[in-house]
């Protein structure tokens, strides 16, 4: 029924993981940030699922729901904070949102 | 054959998560951002979770990436490029990079082979039946900071009149 393994799952969620990662370290515009952190969510919930579905357990993929439920909020939240640094700071470029440093 | 669908889901996922990743302009991000979901969505299909390949699609694709993409033509930024590559990122990504290599290393030594599931896929009843007894006040809870952060967008979103004009 399902031939592909469980660490073949997991392997491609680490992969995803990693690739968010480099995203968030490298990137400029917090936007595009943000979609990376979201593409982090993403890969911790394939292995959430992976492991319910090889486990028999329906713990992990509840899980699932409430991450997605939150992630949704936490999208919300964070865009809007994006809209009111930009009104005050007429940019979303990182670097140059340096009020704190020094 | 599923061999060949998992494959094809995987790549479709990494390669557009790799292009959000390197793309220039925050509109194809958001683009392959979709695409990505959609990779994603079938490995969730892949792993017998019809209901959250759905929802999946239902509020990342039609919720997320939609404010998202309200949120690019609202601001309209200029595409930036990628940061200067500094020392504080090396060490970042070294740190990171281990940690990974660790956590890939103890899952392929410790997890015993497990080649397919043992256990018959979940129904939709199974699902139901979690959400509303063992998980009642997490749902619960949820709904509340649904509530929460609406309430926190609107007073960060609206414009309130200066203080002195209050007066």
């Amino acid at each position: 029924m399902n031939p592909v393994s469980l660490e073949t799952y997991i392997a491609a969620s680490a992969i995803l993981f990693v690739i968010g990662f480099v995203g968030v370290l490298l990137r400029k515009n917090t936007l595009v940030i943000y979609m990376c952190l979201e593409l982090m969510l993403l890969a911790s919930t394939l292995a959430l699922v992976a492991f319910s579905r090889f486990q028999g357990t329906l713990d992990g993929a509840v899980f699932v729901f409430f991450i997605l439920t939150i992630a949704a909020a936490e999208v919300a939240v964070g865009l809007a904070i994006i809209v009111a640094l930009f009104r005050r700071r007429h940019t979303v470029q990182v670097e140059e949102l340096n009020a704190l440093k020094n | 054959m599923a061999n060949v669908l998992f494959y094809t889901f995987a790549l479709l996922t990494l390669v557009s998560a790799l292009l959000v990743v390197v793309n220039k302009n925050p509109i194809n991000s958001a683009m392959f951002l979709l695409l990505s979901l959609v990779g994603m969505a079938g490995l969730f299909v892949m792993l017998d979770a019809a209901l959250l390949a759905f929802v999946l699609i239902l509020v990342y694709a039609g919720a997320v990436v939609a404010l998202f993409l309200f949120i690019i033509m609202l601001l309209d930024t200029t595409p930036g490029g990628f940061k200067p590559f500094r020392k504080l990122t090396m060490v970042a990504a070294t740190i990171g990079g281990l940690l990974l290599a660790l956590g890939a290393h103890t899952v392929t030594i410790n997890v015993p082979k497990i080649a397919a599931p043992l256990h018959a896929a979940p129904s939709l009843k199974n699902y139901a039946g979690m959400l509303f007894t063992t998980y009642l006040l997490p749902v619960q809870l949820v709904g509340f900071l649904l509530l929460i952060a609406m309430l926190g967008v609107i007073v960060l979103s609206k414009k309130f009149a200066p203080v002195e004009d209050v007066k």
